[in-house]
């Protein structure tokens, strides 16, 4: 099992009246919402916890990239990564992902992740999704119909960059490039490995398993819902005749632990609450740009997890995300056996784990993850031993690491440089 | 009017043909069109009008070798070719209208009449378009009639909104139609017509809704300024669908051209 500690940076200080004075957290979010200031403070603690999160034996850290979102304060996941790969040791550093159709030319992306990768020393996965409609239509401009077009040749330039070892020229409708020739490239050969974010179109599922790409279910509506839009999954799997590794597959998952389930919902419902009614509140509007998703995923019946609700919005109450399974909540054991119910169920060997929820303060937040890490996730560990050899879809770093922090704490003085200089006679 | 089909280098193009006299080709907006289009009827009373649909509108196949702004406009050309039309008068509506000047700019001695009925094809920053790709659909009538309720009947006429499979169905329209005319239109429906209207030589007439708030009367000003002799026709109680809430006046002033 991989398991991913991830945090979507929500901004911990939207009013109590925000669904009621503001039309969308998303795209045109109130600018007086963010305060500069204070987010020094939030940038710093919410990576203060994924490092902590390193410490405690996660495989991963996870960052990835939204555009004017009170959810998702994280544009430039890349620069977060990049904190990572310095102050972390062993996890890896799962970028899930960049946008790729929004950079121009996309070697950008090729350039920043083999960057990342050489930092980190072979610890990077790469995502390249889509990105939400929100994001790669309403704020960065992408004509939603030709989205797809644009994505899937900034991701064959991108692998092509990697793996091609002199300069090549580059005739792309979108991309017209004389010269590729990244400087750097990534440690990790043939190329680091490789997730996509997907929500349910079968184009996708071809592309996981044409490219042996791992496919990652990000909702936010938790494992009991995933079921279907999972099965498709396998069933393409079958159909295509490839092995059914759990690792080809992904999923997002919001969990938090405390000593009972009592003290589940004490310390953290107020925090689920102001995620779920307050951070997913998108206007209706901006959520699936026409042509955006392909005729062929409207009518298997995958719509936008940001549409709102057949029969309107109401309010979500702890119980209703507990039953529903969009949070696992409860104590270590409770949290065990939910866990393996999704695991098994949805056949998921990587696991982001959304630990962080809402407005949860740091305090809460170390103690959830501790608790997962110490009491949950040992007794995860081996639910597919079959697979325990599957290095297709994770990281293979260098066996000796540099760490940040290695250079002496003094300056070295003029007799010191001239014994380590010194010119045999 | 009758439903037809004629080939092109992409696709099949579904047209809508009738009436008699000269011949009028007719260029729908970001909507679409259907044969019961008052305009169409108004302007089928002088003319041989041509109504060609968009791959994609309607029930016609898609074209997605269609990509960009000279595509759409070397395209309607082909039609009107495989049409064999000749110097038809050229009327264009909202995002047809923005294709009809695009074609009068490009070969501009094949055009000699030209009506823009609100076209889109033009940005000024001091009046931004509303954003159509994010206007839900119980918003559309505000925006697009002078008369708002009667312009929600004639939206929701012959839909069946109860039905289970409404939703669907008008999901997918939606990405056939709106995904194909996003294609000049979003984000900005603005594709550097400004520089190249300077070339239509055509004898024009714009005409413009007086209540348009989906693209603002002030938009005629400018194309009135980049067309040499272009007359603006403005039209009280009509909004950007001038051309179901006041289709004879629309056709009226289209007959100016002869």
């Amino acid at each position: 099992m991989k398991f991913t500690w991830f945090n979507l940076m929500p901004w911990p200080y939207l009013p109590d009246d925000f669904r009621e004075k503001n039309r969308s957290v998303w795209v045109d979010i109130d600018q007086k919402l963010f305060d500069p200031a204070k987010s020094h403070e939030v940038y710093n603690t919410y990576m203060d916890l994924l490092e902590y999160a390193d410490t405690l034996g996660f495989d991963g850290v996870g960052v990835n990239e939204h555009h004017q979102n009170g959810y998702g304060i994280m544009p430039s996941p890349n620069i977060i990564a990049a904190g990572l790969a310095r102050r972390t040791k062993d996890a890896a550093i799962v970028v899930l992902g960049n946008s790729i159709a929004l950079y121009n030319p996309p070697v950008r992306v090729a350039e920043e992740f083999a960057m990342l990768d050489c930092i980190s020393g072979g610890r990077l996965v790469a995502g390249f999704p889509v990105g939400t409609s929100m994001d790669t239509n309403y704020c960065y401009g992408q004509i939603p119909s030709l989205t797809r077009e644009k994505y899937q040749e900034a991701h064959d330039l991108i692998i092509k960059a990697w793996t091609t070892r002199e300069p090549f020229a580059f005739n792309g409708r979108y991309n017209k490039l004389r010269h590729v020739n990244i400087w750097p490239r990534p440690i990790q050969q043939p190329r680091p490995p490789v997730h996509i974010p997907g929500g349910g179109s079968v184009e996708t599922y071809d592309f996981c398993i044409d490219n042996t790409y791992s496919y990652s279910y990000l909702s936010f509506s938790g494992y009991l819902r995933a079921q279907a839009l999972m099965s498709g999954y396998w069933k393409r799997v079958e159909e295509r005749g490839v092995d059914k590794s759990p690792y080809r597959a992904g999923f997002a998952q919001t969990i938090l632990v405390a000593d009972t389930d009592e003290e589940a919902e004490r310390l953290y419902s107020e925090h689920v609450s102001y995620f779920y009614n307050r951070c997913l509140h998108v206007y209706p509007g901006f959520a699936d740009a026409p042509g955006y998703r392909t005729i062929k995923t409207i009518q298997t019946g995958a719509l936008s997890q940001y549409a709102p609700p057949v029969g309107g919005y109401t309010e979500l109450t702890w119980k209703d995300l507990v039953e529903g399974g969009h949070v696992i909540a409860g104590s270590p054991e409770t949290v065990r056996q939910r866990m393996e119910d999704l695991i098994k169920g949805l056949n998921v060997g990587n696991i982001f784990c959304l630990m962080h929820v809402g407005n949860m303060p740091a305090d809460k937040c170390m103690y959830s993850t501790k608790l997962f890490a110490e009491k949950v996730m040992p007794k995860l560990r081996n639910m597919f031993p079959d697979w325990e050899d599957d290095n297709r879809f994770w990281t293979q770093p260098l066996k000796d690491r540099v760490t940040a922090g290695r250079l002496p704490k003094e300056a070295p003085t003029s007799v010191d440089l001239a014994k380590t200089y010194a010119v045999e006679a | 009017m009758e439903l037809r089909t004629v080939q092109t280098r992409y696709a099949p193009v579904r047209y809508l043909v009738g009436g008699g006299g000269p011949d009028l080709v007719f260029l729908h907006g970001a909507g679409g069109i259907t044969a019961d289009d008052p305009l169409l009827a108004e302007l089928a009373e002088h003319h041989r009008v041509y109504a060609p649909l968009i791959p994609g509108y309607g029930n016609s196949e898609e074209a997605p070798e269609i990509r960009d702004m000279l595509d759409f406009t070397l395209h309607t050309w082909d039609v009107l070719t495989a049409l064999g039309l000749k110097d038809p008068v050229l009327v264009g509506h909202s995002m047809g209208g923005m294709i009809a000047a695009e074609m009068a700019a490009v070969q501009p001695n094949d055009v000699s009449r030209l009506a823009l009925i609100c076209p889109a094809g033009l940005w000024d920053d001091e009046h931004p378009i509303a954003d159509l790709f994010a206007t839900l659909p119980f918003e559309m009538p505000a925006l697009l009639f002078h008369d708002v309720e009667a312009g929600a009947a004639m939206l929701t006429a012959g839909r069946n909104v109860s039905d289970p499979n409404f939703l669907q169905t008008y999901l997918v329209n939606n990405a056939r139609q709106l995904g194909m005319a996003g294609r000049i239109l979003f984000p900005i429906p603005e594709r550097g017509l400004s520089v190249r209207m300077h070339r239509i030589r055509a004898r024009t007439i714009i005409v413009w809704g007086d209540s348009d708030r989906l693209i603002p009367p002030v938009y005629a000003h400018g194309f009135k300024k980049g067309i040499l002799g272009a007359e603006l026709v403005s039209i009280p109680e009509a909004g950007h669908m001038v051309t179901m809430e006041q289709p004879k006046a629309v056709a009226a002033a289209i007959s100016r051209l002869g």
